[in-house]
């Protein structure tokens, strides 16, 4: 056992100092009082220059969430969340309003810098690595939209999408400007009573991004966000809204950091995906907020909900997730496959080292006709984490030919930590077809010393099977992303061996 | 100076003793073959000398010219030249075996301070090399070692130590589960590794495959130590009476 042993006290030795976000923005902010309640609700969407109905609808939910209990059936432990201690709403002080990049805070432009996103409207080309056999590419654009603390700071390549007819912008600015599409779509993927963070959600967001892809149209670069929380004792609650009108297509990242901190954050967010007629959405995520320190001290808890609705025939949501920071994870990005012939796609890869709780997973909801949903989870558990996959897959009775293949793997590292595997099966038509395949494995002793024989060390050793091991999920990820997403694996298991 | 110089090595195994004072000598350019029963303690001492955690040395020391072999994490001693191919090599699912064998020699490249070398270059020496191995193209494209069967994953072993080229080459019963072609395939490729520069220690519990690797000197072990060396013909003495008379000369020993 020497050299998991070995491991396993490297594993151990994970601490802040592997995480390399963890810096802290000094720039002045405006801030709502501490502490929730109508007050603050309306102090948000006064900030947001919003409209009446938009403060109704958060009232609403305010009202809701009052009555509602915080969720315990996830396989998680944390001290009781004091939402009175909580600031909602965090924005960098404006010196006056934005009308370009070039007049943001130089020292927000230099945190995008260090986490390496381009702001300025440049095309990246330098880090790509083309795919096995395919082109260079020779001119890649990424349109981002940055959110830092509570609001969008910038959005870029706005003027090219506008032309291609796509609507990329700060939901605040979305609400403002297009609300009848807004009116329409909010909330019905996720309606604002769905769960205690959902409508805690609905009621304090001030910022996230919105996309709207018209008929026929597809979108002619990747979309991006990135979201930074920076303020202390801040909450993030972005709210996400992409529609894809009929026969459309659009590609979603985003990406999150936290600088680190010793109390625990609250990320509560909501996106909600609507895919019509013949439209295919494609969602990734990277997610690296904080983990917390080597005791489990600090660290982001991620509370979100994610739900994309299939709403038209032959329409494609795929969810795709690289889930490595957090210090507590609770998500389960889910789709409703309502149209016939939909398709519903969940590609994931959990990480979980030190004191991290992962509980995490999706559902496949099949409502219509020959719908099919397509599971693949990869968990790696090391430190002395828990990591949780937890799944849902219904047939409703009308759902005849609904198809489903779920695969969840688990990879321990060490033995102080767990891997643990719920999935949750209802057909009520005689037609479903559910497979699902589940294994766990250990990184063994034999591996590792087969691999260091061969001269590699014990932490490139543990890096090569685990990017075997997560293959299939990382070439789900845009191509710009995939090669991000596998150092920021290596990153999160480098403390773990080094 | 030897190249590899193992005096009186002690071994225990959850605190039992399983090698009681091995001594061995190797130099450059010999082939030395190591006998002996199951249990004898061969695969221990392959394993400790390639450095396999879990071993505990409890006396006597290994020198690798001159130098502390205990010392080294494994792969320090797979840089300096150290080259175990295993009874049982492993299978490592998702990790594609071309991909494996250039991270291992570049990381071996590194540690000794030597440029890493670029994609197109290795592509071009592994292609080579399969080549001479008969080693399918296709199979450099699965999981190392996944699915393969006995004869190829003994015929990667070669491979990997055709390119890493290390000076040590310690082969673990190299023949287990070999059929007499595949066993005369990979025995040709050890053979052509034969050099003035590089040492082998075969292992193996039959006089078979010492018909194909022909070795300078045979070493008969028993019970944790080496109880009788000589020339290639003790091999064949072996074969024909059998290894009983040795377990009597390692009892009297101890
Ligand atoms: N990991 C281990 N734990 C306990 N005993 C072991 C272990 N490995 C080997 N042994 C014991 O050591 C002795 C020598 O084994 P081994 O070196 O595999 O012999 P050989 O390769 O000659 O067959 C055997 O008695 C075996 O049971
Ligand atoms: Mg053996």
């Amino acid at each position: 056992m020497a050299a998991v042993q070995e491991t396993v006290d490297r594993v151990r030795q994970i601490d802040v100092d592997q995480y390399r976000y963890g810096f802290e923005t000094l720039i002045e902010s405006e801030k709502a009082p501490k502490g929730l309640s109508e007050d603050t609700v309306r102090f948000i969407s006064t900030k947001k220059n919003e409209p009446a109905w938009m403060l109704e609808w958060r009232l609403e939910a305010y009202r809701r969430w009052l009555t509602m209990a915080e969720p315990t059936w996830a396989r998680v432990n944390y001290p009781k969340i004091d939402y009175q201690d909580i600031y909602y709403y965090a924005a960098p002080k404006p010196k006056k309003a934005l009308t370009s990049v070039d007049e943001i805070d130089p020292e927000i432009l230099k945190t995008y810098e260090k986490l390496g996103i381009p702001l300025r409207e440049v095309v990246i080309l330098e880090g790509v690595e083309p795919p096995p056999g395919g082109e260079p590419s020779a001119s890649r654009k990424i349109a981002v939209d940055a959110v830092f603390d509570s609001v969008s700071v910038a959005t870029t390549f706005k003027e090219e999408l506008r032309k291609a007819g796509v609507i990329f912008m700060p939901i605040s600015e979305a609400i403002r400007e297009h609300p009848e599409i807004v009116k329409k779509y909010l909330g019905s993927v996720v309606p604002t009573s769905d769960n205690f963070f959902a409508t805690l959600n609905a009621a304090v967001f001030s910022d996230g991004s919105f996309v709207y892809v018209p008929p026929g149209v597809r979108c002619p670069m990747e979309l991006s966000t990135y979201f930074r929380i920076n303020e202390r004792n801040t909450g993030q609650f972005e709210r996400t809204l992409i529609i894809a009108d009929k026969g459309s297509y659009v590609s979603y990242l985003e990406g999150c950091t936290a600088p680190q901190r010793d109390e625990n954050q609250l990320h509560a967010a909501v996106v909600e995906l609507v895919a019509l007629d013949d439209a295919e959405i494609k969602y990734s995520t990277v997610q690296n907020w904080y983990p917390g320190n080597s005791e489990g001290l600090g660290g982001i808890y991620n509370f979100v909900t994610k739900r994309g609705d299939c709403r038209g025939v032959n329409s494609k949501i795929s969810w795709t997730q690289v889930e490595t920071g957090s210090a507590i994870t609770w998500k389960y990005p889910s789709c409703i496959l309502r149209g016939d012939n939909s398709r519903g796609e969940f590609y994931s890869i959990a990480i979980s080292n030190g004191h991290q709780q992962v509980d995490s997973g999706t559902k496949m909801l099949h409502l219509g006709k020959n719908t099919t949903s397509r599971i693949i989870s990869k968990g790696i558990a090391a430190g002395v984490s828990q990591n949780t996959y937890r799944g849902l897959v219904t047939a409703h009775r009308k759902a005849t030919g609904a198809r489903n293949y779920t695969a969840c793997d688990s990879l321990l590292i060490g033995d102080k930590c767990g891997a643990h595997t719920v999935p949750y099966v209802e057909a009520k038509n005689s037609s479903a077809l559910f497979e699902h395949e589940a294994t766990t494995s250990k990184i063994s002793e034999d591996v590792l010393f087969y691999c260091t024989q061969r001269g590699l060390s014990q932490e490139e050793a543990v890096g090569l099977v685990v990017n075997g091991f997560v293959k299939d999920v990382l070439q789900q990820l845009p191509m710009e992303f995939a090669v991000e997403a596998q150092k920021l694996i290596s990153i999160s298991l480098e403390g773990s061996v080094g | 100076m030897s190249l590899l110089e193992i005096k009186d090595l002690q071994v225990r195994v959850d605190d039992r003793e399983i090698l009681h004072g091995l001594s061995l000598t190797v130099n450059e350019g010999e082939i030395h073959a190591i006998m002996g029963p199951n249990g004898s303690g061969k695969s221990t001492l392959s394993h400790v000398i390639a450095g396999k955690p879990g071993y505990e040395v409890t006396g006597g020391e290994i020198l690798f010219r001159g130098e502390d072999l205990l010392e080294m994490d494994p792969d320090e001693r797979a840089a300096k030249g150290v080259f175990l191919a295993f009874q049982y090599p492993v299978e490592i699912p998702g990790v594609v075996t071309m991909n494996f064998l250039r991270t291992a020699y570049n990381a071996q490249r590194k540690a000794r301070g030597e440029s890493e070398l670029m994609a197109p270059e290795f592509l071009k020496k592994v292609r080579e090399v399969a080549k001479r191995l008969g080693i399918p193209q296709d199979m450099l494209k699965r999981g190392v070692n996944v699915g393969f069967s006995g004869g190829e994953k003994k015929r990667n072993e070669i491979l990997q130590m055709a390119l890493f080229e290390p000076s040590l080459c310690i082969l673990d019963e190299m023949d287990s589960g070999l059929d007499i072609d595949a066993l005369r395939i990979a025995a040709d490729g050890v053979n052509a590794l034969r050099s003035p520069g590089r040492a082998m220690v075969v292992i193996t519990h039959y006089q078979r495959l010492l018909n194909y690797i022909i070795p300078d000197v045979v070493h008969v072990m028993s019970k944790g130590r080496v109880v009788k060396s000589g020339g290639k013909e003790l091999a064949l003495e072996l074969e024909a009476s059998g290894y009983a008379q040795f377990d009597e000369a390692a009892l009297t020993a101890a």
